[in-house]
């Protein structure tokens, strides 16, 4: 049995974000990080490699910088890394991206009694697409979502959460499931995995190496392969600032109370 | 003959996912349908819901009451509660089938698991959490003249790699709402969107259209051997949640209540009160634990746009931003006076929220009273 895990380095949205004068984003002026939901997945596999002892493996897409990345992870306790890799892969969309990503799965290789953990979602995109589209394209069942997990063999029993409450589904391995930040804390690098995560391997794959997999192929990886395309991308406006009320508490909350029912809004 | 997504002079309407749980449609439903019936209006085409469930014929008219012109129905006790395999067979099978030109789910956690994998398998493009759709082309310029910082009028719409005028042109957030991007699925069919719950707007009801609207039962294959996921039970939240898409009123609070959360909070739910309106929170006071997550308001939480949105303690980071700006009335009471959220604020105070609220609540009264 083995685990694998589906991680983004991502830019931190959460902070400042810097926009160049043309509407692109200025990722020089951000820190690149672990996409968090993603840190949540890594837990979910790295709690029940500690219960069974099974292996762990992160694997990657992107340049070669994500390698820091998969080393952070090493360190946190998975035992090896894969980055997928390739001028041939950039520009992808989700659809191209989880084309690339389950070729790499499946080149590796997926037994009866294995699991693949995703995050819900990655804060660049927010689009929470790649991780049913690999389960869609290596044929394996998924359950989104994840707010609880219990493993009985080779059946999951996940506690699927929805707006509105949740339902329990039960699932067989091999499978694929996205994690939500109320799954787990996510645990810190420690010491002794800092300095062992060098000696760990972090195996690349490149275009060579999955260029023969039947889901490979020019019409359906890279910006040519990606069924959509960016049309327009544009910053909101900025909405004209509004009245400051100056004054003590007592002397602002009348004044404010005054202007909105002279506007008949209470 | 083999389905091909790449031939796309052969798929005609527009589709919209109809989405019931335990019987009831979903309220996002309805947004879509009236969005779905703007953009088969500009295409010149019929709107269709397709709505999946066991034995649920009685809820597909009131999908026409919002504009759809007919309902496939696909009914089996397989069906009743969802499954990401049951539902994507189905809805796959009929897209193969019938061919619809564009196909739009909510953005629901049961949108954005089955819209993706559908994608994958009929091989066509998916744009996630949508907050604004076009075909129509003046009318996706005009959209940009208010919605963006673009100088339309010197702008080149044209593209020598497809049509503008007849593709669907998805917009949505991207970065956490720092930049806003509009996607196109030129090549392949149908053109697929998730659309987020909340944004588009609900068309008046039409009593007579919901009389008229056309029901269809298409043959479909659904087995048990299908089903790789078994639901062994759905549970609703205990706790009644928050409806914030509908109120029109909402008093927000962030940060700022760290000092006296329960006491913040109880102001908040009293202000609230005072002015018929809900409770909603910034992420952080989510993340810190003081409120549920059903009360959230921003690009992970919900969008929302009330008549009077109060923000209590919230600095009005953009993730923040991305889920009210649109609001009629944005009121800011913050400490900092430099806080981003006093940027878009129709209204600002600077002042200590636990002495300015307590003051606003008898100041309301005072009004309502006639002082």
């Amino acid at each position: 049995m083995k685990i694998f895990v589906t991680v983004k380095q991502v830019p931190d949205t959460t902070g400042k974000v810097a926009v160049n004068p043309d509407g692109t984003l200025n990722r020089a002026s951000m820190q690149a990080i672990t996409n968090p939901d993603d840190l949540n997945a890594v837990e979910a596999a790295l709690a029940l490699k500690e219960e069974l002892g099974c292996k762990v493996v992160a694997l990657t897409m992107g340049p070669g910088p994500a390698e820091a990345m998969l080393r952070e992870l090493l360190a946190m306790g998975v035992d090896e890394g894969v980055l997928i890799s390739a001028r041939e892969f950039g520009g992808s969309d989700t659809f191209a991206t989880s084309q690339i990503i389950a070729a790499a799965i499946d080149t590796y290789g997926v037994d009866e009694d294995d699991i693949i953990f995703s995050g819900r979602q990655a804060i660049d995109g927010d689009t929470a697409q790649v991780g049913p589209q690999i389960a869609e394209k290596l044929h394996l069942p998924q359950v989104t979502y994840a707010g609880e997990i219990k493993k009985e063999c080779n059946t999951l029993l996940i506690r699927r959460m929805l707006e509105d409450g949740y339902m329990t589904v039960k699932v067989q391995t091999p499978c694929l499931i996205t994690c939500i930040k109320e799954l787990n804390t996510p645990r810190y690098m420690s010491v002794l995995g800092i300095e062992e995560c060098f000696d760990k391997p972090i195996r690349v794959m490149d275009y060579a190496a999955l260029k023969d997999h039947p889901l490979i192929d020019a019409t359906t990886i890279g910006l040519k392969g990606s069924p959509t395309n960016i049309y327009k991308s544009f910053t909101p406006p900025v909405k004209g600032a509004g009245t400051m009320i100056e004054g003590s508490a007592k002397e602002s909350a009348g004044k404010l109370v005054s202007l909105l029912a002279a506007k008949h809004m209470i | 003959m083999e389905f091909n997504s790449a031939d796309i002079s052969a798929f005609k309407n527009v589709w919209v996912f109809c989405e019931q749980r335990q019987g009831a449609m979903m309220p996002t439903t309805f947004e879509l349908v009236s969005e779905g019936r703007k953009l088969a209006d500009e295409l010149g085409v019929e709107l269709c819901g397709v709505l999946l469930g066991d034995d649920v014929d009685g809820i597909a008219k009131e999908l026409g009451g919002y504009g759809a012109d007919k309902v496939y129905v696909y009914n089996s006790p397989l069906l009743k509660n969802y499954t990401t395999d049951a539902y994507t067979k189905v809805i796959c099978d009929a897209v193969k089938e019938f061919k619809p030109e564009i196909l739009l789910f909510g953005a629901s956690n049961i949108g954005r698991d089955l819209a993706p994998r559908c994608a994958a398998r009929l091989h066509t493009g998916l744009c996630a959490d949508c907050t604004h759709l076009d075909v129509d082309l003046n009318g996706y310029v005009n959209f940009l003249r208010t919605g963006s910082n673009l100088d339309v009028d010197n702008m080149n719409f044209d593209s020598k790699l497809f049509d503008v005028k007849t593709n669907l042109k998805m917009t949505r957030p991207a970065f956490g709402g720092h930049l806003m991007a509009t996607i196109v699925c030129p090549r392949f069919r149908p053109a697929m969107a998730t659309v987020r719950p909340g944004v588009m707007k609900k068309r008046p009801y039409d009593e007579a259209k919901a009389e008229g609207v056309e029901l269809l039962h298409p043959a479909f294959e659904l087995s048990e051997a299908d089903c790789k996921t078994q639901v062994l039970e759905v549970v609703k939240a205990a706790k009644k949640l928050v409806d914030l898409i509908g109120a029109d009123v909402i008093v927000s609070v962030g940060r700022g209540i760290a000092k006296d959360v329960e006491g913040g909070i109880a102001l908040a739910e009293e202000l609230a009160g005072e002015l018929h309106g809900v409770v909603g929170a910034s992420r952080a006071a989510v993340d810190s634990g003081w409120i549920s997550a059903d009360h959230q308001v921003g690009q992970t939480g919900k969008t929302v746009h009330p008549k009077i949105y109060i923000a209590l303690g919230i600095s009005g980071a953009i993730q923040h931003k991305a889920g009210m700006q649109d609001s009629e009335c944005i009121i800011a009471v913050n400490k900092n006076d430099a806080a981003p959220i006093f940027e878009i604020a129709d209204y600002g105070i600077v002042g200590d929220l636990f002495q300015v609220v307590p003051e606003l609540i008898a100041a309301i009264r005072a009004e309502k009273t006639g002082k």
